[in-house]
């Protein structure tokens, strides 16, 4: 009998439509997702070389980078980010894609509202123009960012030209503690492999902490892949993807449901499938993580020293003191109690429902401190929804939080949410880049949504677990 | 086929850009994103670090003026897919990157854009890097076809992805034109995916 194969290489090999002189793959991809900021370019190079969207059915469009998210009353004072609403419409229109903007109900971050739909399945390929797209990875799609010419290449060919990685198996093993979040596995796994470990690598998660993960939790693992290098991140469907898919607007119904679940589970990876690599991490040992430096890896738990520039490897040890001149932080010193200024819970990698109740408990406990600015940014129209069903906007709201409308807001500030000046922001997103909240000297420390709450209501950095 | 669109190698002079883990957002921050065009990204390159560092950033150095080539430590262009990142650089007139490593989705970017990138082991690249430092007005030659990054430092053994390098070899890189070429064999492999057939049959 031949070996098992990964699900990365069963969808890989579903999707091959040929191989090419180069040795690379035409990759069929089932599902393209568009937005604002990187579509206009290749919607100008399609029109630019006559040519037209090749399934129209199969991309679907948002606006989520550059909304605003205290007042979304067209037109945007912001006109540039007007003008790039309005060629999107327009693009849209032209090609008879689907657009979920303000007015359909289902506006919201590309990556909360693919899942939420229904339109992220097992066993798809996924492409957008958005390095994120990782997460859907969480169903066990193969999903992943690409850039605006290759966003052309979709639109024109529903075709990507791709190269196998090789696919890593990470399993977090036993179980989380209390406090301990998805987040947190992610930041551990980042800490562990680096930075650019994922590059040429697939990472399948798996193992006992990544089955007991709810749907929502595994997208946020997913989602942080690409922070580690890799472009591609997923969990295999099981019976937690199918219940949370059930009933989803573009999910199968009636028989095709049934066939739909065949297909899921078979395409998952067979027992005895081979992996280009192997990493075990403890569940146990992971803490509430904060990054100190600036970039994702640079992360430890809430209470841990910072590490000491001599304790690290030779060749990080330059971008460990760019990053400890930039954040003003010290070596030999805990995280804990470093005060902010600035509260974010929101983004793709952690503002979905479930990230949102877990920072209103937490809500609950204070109010904001004096001086932080607090924010709470659903990841999108229906999250909002369901958040204000369940009362969760007056928690926030009622601690001094502010609630606003869906979008990126301040993960990337393309929009008026940013930083001012050096600013100190406890952020549920995913990169503390220098500059990426908008202020060039702006500081970020990424953290679970939960710990978020726990320092807007301290006013400094704080064990969640001290909290709840 | 495409011939016109061969790239072999590229020969210029170079800038010297240090540190690992550059990201795209420092590259070109995400306000300048605000547009739907390329055009005029190229101003903005690097703006933030450059503003910071008071024209002591290697962009501004007159030293590097007209160089064609930029030379970046590991993990450069990690972070955000913005092809915007390419573009501004590109728009800067660089048209070749050698680095200790790529992040993916930037090097798969700058192939899009006939861009090419090209890694050196440690101890070489940081054997350029004082080269070109020690002399900017030297010609820094890639050559894709036969692996190698040539200075007056020496000659040093150049990473390429197989795929890639063969893109650029064949002038196929702009992928657009070679996805076209499967004509119906794409409808073909559509017609076997369950999940875009209603999962019927």
């Amino acid at each position: 009998m031949p070996p098992g194969k990964s699900l990365f290489d069963k969808v890989w090999d579903l999707h091959a439509v040929r191989e090419l002189p180069t040795g690379q793959t035409q990759l069929l991809i089932g599902l393209h997702l568009i937005h604002e900021v990187t579509s206009p370019q290749a919607f100008a190079m399609l029109r630019e070389a006559g040519l037209s969207v090749r399934f129209p059915r199969r991309t679907f469009a948002t606006v989520d980078h550059i909304i605003p998210t205290d007042s979304q009353i067209r037109p945007l004072s912001d006109n540039l980010a007007e003008a790039m609403m309005v060629e999107l419409e327009r693009n849209c229109r032209e090609h008879d894609i689907a657009l979920f903007d303000t007015p359909s109900g289902h506006q919201g971050v590309v990556h909360v509202i693919g899942p939420e739909l229904g339109l992220t399945q097992p066993g798809m390929t996924i492409a957008c123009g958005d390095s994120h797209t990782s997460t859907h990875g969480a169903f066990g799609a193969i999903a992943f960012g690409i850039g605006t010419s290759q966003v052309r290449d979709v639109l024109a060919t529903q075709c990507l030209t791709m190269a196998r990685p090789g696919v890593r198996r990470i399993d977090v093993t036993g179980k989380l503690g209390g406090g301990v979040y998805s987040k947190d596995v992610a930041l551990a796994i980042i800490r562990r492999l680096g930075v650019k470990g994922g590059v040429g690598f697939a990472y399948e998660y798996g193992g006992d902490v990544v089955d007991a993960m709810t749907l929502e939790e595994r997208l946020t693992l997913c989602n942080m892949s690409i922070e580690g290098g890799a472009r591609v991140g997923y969990v295999n469907p099981d019976e937690t993807t199918f219940d949370y898919l059930a009933g989803r607007e573009y999910a199968p119904r009636g028989e095709a449901w049934d066939r739909a679940v065949a297909f899921w589970r078979d395409i998952a990876t067979d027992a005895d499938a081979p992996y280009d690599d192997r990493v075990s991490l403890a569940g146990a040992e992971i803490e509430p993580s904060v990054t100190w430096g600036i970039n994702p890896g640079q992360n430890c738990g809430v209470n841990e020293r910072l590490p000491r520039v001599e304790d690290m490897p030779d060749d990080e040890r330059a971008s460990v003191e760019e990053a400890y001149a930039f954040m003003e932080l010290r070596p030999g010193e805990p995280l804990a109690g470093t005060a902010v200024d600035v509260a974010f819970i929101g983004s793709c990698t952690n503002g979905r429902i479930s990230d949102l109740r877990e920072a209103a408990r937490v809500a609950k406990r204070g109010k904001v401190a004096a001086g932080v600015r607090a924010l709470v940014v659903p990841g999108s129209q229906a999250v909002a929804r369901e958040a204000e069903a369940e009362g969760l906007d007056e928690v926030f709201r009622s601690a001094g939080f502010e609630w606003r409308e869906p979008g990126c807001s301040m993960c990337l500030a393309m929009n008026p949410d940013k930083l001012v000046g050096r600013e100190i922001c406890a952020s549920s997103s995913n990169r503390n880049f220098k500059g990426r909240q908008g202020s060039p000297t702006g500081r970020t420390l990424l953290m679970s949504p939960a710990m978020v709450a726990a320092a807007a209501i301290k006013g400094c950095v704080t064990d969640v677990r001290e909290v709840l | 086929m495409a011939n016109e669109k061969r790239i072999d190698g590229f020969t210029g002079r170079a800038a010297v850009l240090r540190g690992a883990d550059i990201d795209t957002d420092r590259i070109i921050p995400a306000r300048f994103m605000r547009c739907v065009t390329f055009d005029g990204l190229g101003e903005y390159a690097f703006h933030d670090d450059r503003a910071q560092a008071k024209g002591d950033h290697p962009l501004d150095d007159e030293r590097y003026e007209g160089a064609s080539i930029l030379v970046a430590g590991d993990n450069f262009g990690c972070g955000s897919s913005r092809e915007h990142a390419p573009q501004a650089l590109m728009r800067t007139g660089f048209r070749a990157f050698i680095a200790g490593s790529f992040a993916e989705i930037f090097a798969g970017n700058c192939t899009a854009l006939g861009l090419p990138c090209v890694t050196l082991e440690a101890g070489d690249l940081a054997s350029l890097m004082e080269s070109v430092e020690l002399d900017p007005s030297q010609e820094v030659a890639i050559d894709i076809e036969a692996r190698q990054v040539r200075c007056k430092a020496g000659t040093f053994e150049a990473g390429i992805r197989d795929g890639t390098r063969q893109q650029l070899l064949e002038g196929t890189w702009d992928a657009t034109a070679v996805l076209l070429e499967a004509g119906a064999t794409i409808e073909t492999a559509a017609e076997r995916v369950p999940y875009l057939n209603g999962f019927t049959g």
